[in-house]
């Protein structure tokens, strides 16, 4: 049973990363940058969702109100920060980013305490079923459910409508894309917004599962991040699910055969570096890196 | 000099060797890396397990410089396979490889680290000294390579590969060059910050120490050795002389950083020059 515990840890891990990390390959896709500071959206979601939450009572207002802020932070990084930078060599705004990172983080320290917040109400977190022997938080389901719905929605967005179609377009081919009357500066918005939200969604689900953000919860997570869009081929939704998961998956049994000597969060390096070094260009990607 | 004083200026030296080592890298030869914590950490643990096995102050050097530049050497083999924004994250992998490694590892202290490390035997002052005449030394490295014929190299080299190549340079070469030069006085820098404190514990050589050294580099003006000394030295006195920035650490250098990147990427060196060439002319 203990094995199907650690599969179960491993699946919700594995959907939240891939909830972090989607907005990351996103704008990767679409502007070659690696956007670190994901992460800070990621924490500002979860420090929305909560104060919120607190202030309403309601911790389902908690995430609207957290997806609509982080997706109007996430453009605002875009045009103060990265747009003006588009004409440098890609460290250049790599770097900002990790620098915005750090501010942020400090900030949030600042502002909110080094301890972090807590829900004032949260029933949902210590919330446990049985299934024949196998122990599933509330918080764990309510991941695995909100990203199979977000995906499928995502999907259908992407698949279906006439603004999500142009988003792809625009994504593989700018400049045909353009020729046909897309607007490339408005899927750059929107391609911020979408996966900024998403990232709130996140945040907001591990402030559940922990019932307490502090300033280190975007730390770990957006460097892991890093290596989940990597190892998933750079700008591949579904390689970035598929990566999110077995990295979640493989990081709960690590815990137990490589533990001793080597920390749970340098697993997903090591793995970025050895397929970095035997494939620059990732699983699935043809780019060199 | 009070004790306070010869701690500050001790902490100088060694940021000035670790700052001007990471610009030879990142601004000489273009390779950003944002891993140069690894290296300074992996200097100071070996010439802690010199010291405390009795090995004496000039092995125990001659250890952090190896050790330094071994690892960089690895890292600089990475740099012939990943370019640019990827050797950065690949930089950003090692050192968090570094740190989870040597967290778990019992002969290296792990989350304790080394404690009770023997000393050089020359006092505050004598430390302080010896840490002086090594960044003395580091700076005129550096100067010296910048007029050399390795320092155009490593330049045509990180401005554009493809066209170094077509010079007859040979990139890889020089890569590796940069990589084990630049993390050997790294190393040589952990080696003397092991002689100052006497104890080392893994968190000092973490990811945000290496976000705070590119942060020098960048500040200073990437490329230029004496716009990083200055800022090198600035920035670890700013928290020292006001102690807001002290409280606010973090914020403050993340903030120069975004501001100097999107404002004034040249950084001091370049406003400098600004400021000196267009004032005699009109």
């Amino acid at each position: 049973m203990y094995y199907i515990d650690l599969a179960v840890t491993g699946i919700s891990f594995g959907c939240m990363y891939a909830m972090m990390s989607v907005g990351l390959t996103l704008v990767y896709g679409l502007l070659r940058i690696l956007h670190v500071a994901h992460a800070a959206v990621f924490a500002l979601g979860a420090y929305v969702t909560v104060l919120v939450a607190n202030a309403t009572g309601s911790i389902l207002s908690g995430f609207v109100v957290a997806v609509i802020a982080t997706a109007l932070f996430g453009m605002a990084i875009y045009r103060l920060l990265y747009e003006p930078l588009l004409k440098y060599r890609p460290d250049v705004p790599l770097i900002a980013s990790v620098g915005l990172l750090v501010l942020m983080q400090d900030a949030f320290r600042i502002v909110f305490g080094e301890q972090g917040i807590t829900f004032q109400r949260n029933a949902f977190a210590f919330t446990t079923f049985n299934f024949a022997g196998v122990t599933v938080s509330a918080v764990q389901i309510a991941i695995v459910i909100t990203a199979a719905v977000v995906f499928t929605g995502l999907h259908l967005f992407t698949t279906r409508t006439r603004i999500g179609i142009g988003w792809r377009a625009t994504v593989s081919r700018p400049q045909i894309a353009a020729s046909f009357g897309i607007d490339p500066i408005k899927v750059r918005y929107l391609n911020f917004a979408v996966g900024s939200a998403l990232a709130a969604v996140a945040g907001g689900l591990v402030a559940e599962m922990n019932n307490l953000v502090d300033p280190g919860i975007g730390f770990v997570v957006s460097y892991k991040a890093l290596a989940i869009i990597v190892l998933g081929g750079l700008g591949s939704v579904r390689g970035t699910l598929i990566a999110s998961l077995v990295l979640g998956l493989v990081e709960a049994y690590g815990t137990i055969f490589i533990g001793a000597w080597l920390d749970r969060d340098a697993i997903a390096f090591l793995a970025l570096i050895v397929l970095l070094m035997i494939r620059p260009q990732g699983f699935t990607g043809a780019r060199t890196a | 000099m009070s004790a306070y004083e010869i701690s500050i200026v001790s902490i100088i030296g060694i940021n000035v060797i670790l700052a001007v080592s990471l610009n030879m890298i990142s601004g000489f030869c273009g390779q950003i890396s944002l891993g140069h914590g690894a290296f300074f950490g992996a200097g100071a643990y070996a010439a802690a397990l010199t010291m405390t096995g009795h090995g004496g102050v000039p092995l125990a050097i001659a250890a952090a410089l190896v050790a330094g530049s071994l690892l960089g050497v690895i890292v600089g083999f990475a740099s012939l396979r990943v370019r640019s924004d990827f050797l950065a994250v690949t930089t950003i992998g090692v050192n968090f490889l570094f740190v989870g490694f040597v967290r778990k590892q019992a002969w290296l202290g792990g989350e304790m680290g080394i404690s009770g490390i023997p000393a050089t035997g020359l006092g505050a002052a004598g430390n302080m000294t010896m840490i002086l005449l090594f960044a003395a030394a580091t700076i005129a490295l550096s100067l010296y390579i910048s007029r050399s014929w390795m320092g155009f190299a490593f330049r045509a080299v990180g401005e554009d590969e493809a066209a170094a190549a077509t010079l007859g340079i040979p990139s890889g070469a020089y890569k590796l060059a940069a990589f084990g030069i630049g993390t050997a006085l790294a190393g040589l820098a952990g080696g003397l910050y092991t002689f100052f404190t006497q104890f080392i514990t893994v968190d000092a050589f973490d990811f945000i120490f290496s976000v705070m050294l590119m942060a020098m580099v960048v500040i200073g003006g990437i490329g230029s050795t004496w716009g990083v000394v200055v800022a090198a030295a600035g920035l670890t006195l700013l928290p020292e002389a006001i102690r807001f920035v002290n409280e606010y650490r973090l914020l403050v250098f993340g903030g120069l950083l975004v501001l100097v990147i999107r404002l004034a990427p040249g950084g001091l060196a370049a406003m400098m020059q600004s400021l000196f060439l267009a004032a005699p002319r009109r």
